[in-house]
């Protein structure tokens, strides 16, 4: 088995996709659940939330002498992780399979990439 | 018996595609499958040139390459990890190199549907497949795509590198996504055959996209589309002679159909004849029906162009794409007039102002009917062409139109 990360990325101030009426959000929200009851009963779950905007972000480098930490986000851009699923997952097709389940229940496209296998095989 | 160091190079290449495809079953990676057979070369050029080649070279290759490839890993490895290696490598035996295995493998199928993966970039599927199933060097391929042997090598490298961490599987997708995923690699093999099919001095390509076609056919012989694949390629080649005079293209209307391959034809027809059979149809079945109607006819005039219109009424239904949009509108021009023709075009121009064969579509529609413009139609398209010969003869045609005019 290997792991992947799904992410999710939004777009900020995108037009192209108006805000969810509470209705649209709340059934959104019904097809998230039943597809993670479905990953978590497969045993492909390993971790996943939604994300706050990306204003709520601080990043820390390394400054001299000591640690820095400044507010925002790492790379300006208008586009951010908005949410991600850690997966275990046979192989590549497996993994696009569940990210189209993802797809299919919040409507976004979704970012498959594989972690290093730290086993070392 | 001793061999000479070309006739070994010679079995090599030849047993190259099918050795690897083994040896990545057998290892389950690419690169160390390729440096295991590396490997191998270098001890066979040295055993085959004093003892003969075998009888059994993929046989012999497999072997040695797994034993060596073994060893390596011996080196690279922890202990229980070689265990399991060993073990699984017992298991999924060479057994079927011991015996005589033929053209074509069930280790090559699966190899072909990792390289033609949709998650790997068309330009890198092909060059994949080229090398590891055409068995071409890096060199080769990339002399084919016009580009330096260190940046194709990088490709390759990138390609390779990604099949690995993203974990893209080595099997034969199941039987709801094989569709799709099939038409993935017939769309490389075409791409390949059609990289060829612009250069006369590229018939390699052909050769070898055909090659692959006849493969996929006999290892897929119930998947209609590689039928329909297989018959598009070869009633197309059978036009190849025919379609260069003096290093310029010749159009299929000014053809010398004498020229053209019957046994090709005698083989494409029959393969268009079992899709009809079948009646399963999918693009490429309905392209080689298409072909299948010029390679009957005589001459231009006597082409049945109502059942090509017919065929491309088909093929949009199933894949409208703009270019079978644009194939069908100059269909309709036969059968019809140039009047029609126009207008069809005219409607395609949101999709294909920028696109050569547009502007040509065009400029032949507006040369028939008298128009003025033609020739600036002809010349648009020269702007826009891909090649010089494409350039040179949509110039020709520009002035043949200002001629007619004149």
């Amino acid at each position: 088995m290997s792991q992947y990360l799904l992410s999710v990325h939004t777009v900020q101030g995108d037009a192209a996709r108006p805000p969810m009426s509470a209705e649209e959000m709340g059934a959104m929200m019904e097809r998230v659940q039943a597809l993670e009851t479905e990953m978590k009963s497969s045993g492909t779950f390993l971790f996943g939330g939604r994300l706050h905007d990306p204003e709520t972000a601080t990043v820390v480098r390394r400054g001299a002498p000591e640690l820095v930490m400044t507010d925002g986000p790492f790379v300006e851009s208008k586009e951010h992780i908005g949410g991600f699923y850690i997966i275990d997952a046979a192989d590549l097709d497996d993994a696009v399979a569940w990210a189209g389940k993802v797809v299919e229940a919040i409507g976004a496209p979704i970012e498959v990439r594989p972690f290093y296998d730290v086993s070392g095989s | 018996m001793t061999a000479d160091a070309d006739a070994v190079e010679l079995v090599f290449r030849t047993e190259y595609p099918q050795v690897v495809a083994a040896l990545v079953r057998v290892f389950g990676d690419i690169t160390v499958a390729e440096d295991a057979v590396q490997d191998a070369f270098v001890v066979a050029s040295e055993r085959w040139r004093r003892d003969g080649v075998p009888p059994n070279p993929a046989g012999w290759i497999v072997t040695t390459a797994r034993r060596r490839g073994i060893d390596g890993r011996r080196r690279a490895t922890r202990e229980r990890e070689l265990g399991e290696l060993v073990e699984a490598t017992e298991r999924g035996t060479d057994d079927g190199f011991e015996k005589d295995h033929g053209p074509v493998t069930d280790d090559q199928l699966r190899l072909i549907f990792t390289c033609c993966h949709p998650a790997l970039r068309t330009e890198h599927q092909v060059a994949l497949t080229l090398r590891l199933l055409g068995g071409l060097s890096v060199e080769e391929v990339a002399r084919s795509f016009l580009i330096g042997e260190a940046a194709m090598a990088k490709r390759m490298v990138r390609a390779k590198h990604k099949i690995k961490a993203a974990k893209i599987p080595y099997r034969v997708p199941n039987e709801a996504d094989l569709p799709d995923r099939l038409h993935a690699v017939l769309a490389v093999v075409y791409l390949i055959y059609n990289t060829g099919a612009d250069d006369p001095d590229r018939a390699g390509l052909r050769r070898e996209a055909i090659r692959l076609a006849r493969a996929l056919l006999a290892l897929l012989p119930d998947e209609p589309e590689t039928t329909g694949l297989l018959a598009l390629l070869l009633l197309v080649e059978s036009r190849a002679s025919a379609r260069w005079a003096a290093g310029e293209l010749v159009l299929l209307a000014d053809q010398d159909r004498t020229r053209w391959d019957r046994t090709l034809i005698a083989e494409g027809h029959e393969l268009v004849r079992t899709c009809i059979r079948r009646d399963r149809p999918g693009p490429f079945q309905l392209q080689a029906a298409i072909q299948a109607v010029h390679a009957d006819a005589k001459s231009v005039e006597a082409t049945d162009w109502a059942q090509i219109v017919t065929l491309y009424d088909h093929l949009h239904e199933l894949a409208p794409t703009p270019v079978a949009a644009l194939n069908r509108a100059i269909a309709i021009g036969e059968v019809d007039g140039p009047g029609r023709a126009l207008e069809e075009l005219d409607r395609l121009a949101g999709e294909l102002d920028s696109y050569y064969l547009w502007h040509a579509a065009r400029g032949a529609a507006l040369r028939r009917l008298g128009d003025a413009t033609a020739g600036d139609e002809y010349r648009r398209a020269a702007q826009l062409a891909p090649t010089g010969r494409d350039r040179r003869f949509l110039l020709r045609r520009a002035n043949a139109a200002v001629l007619d005019d004149n």
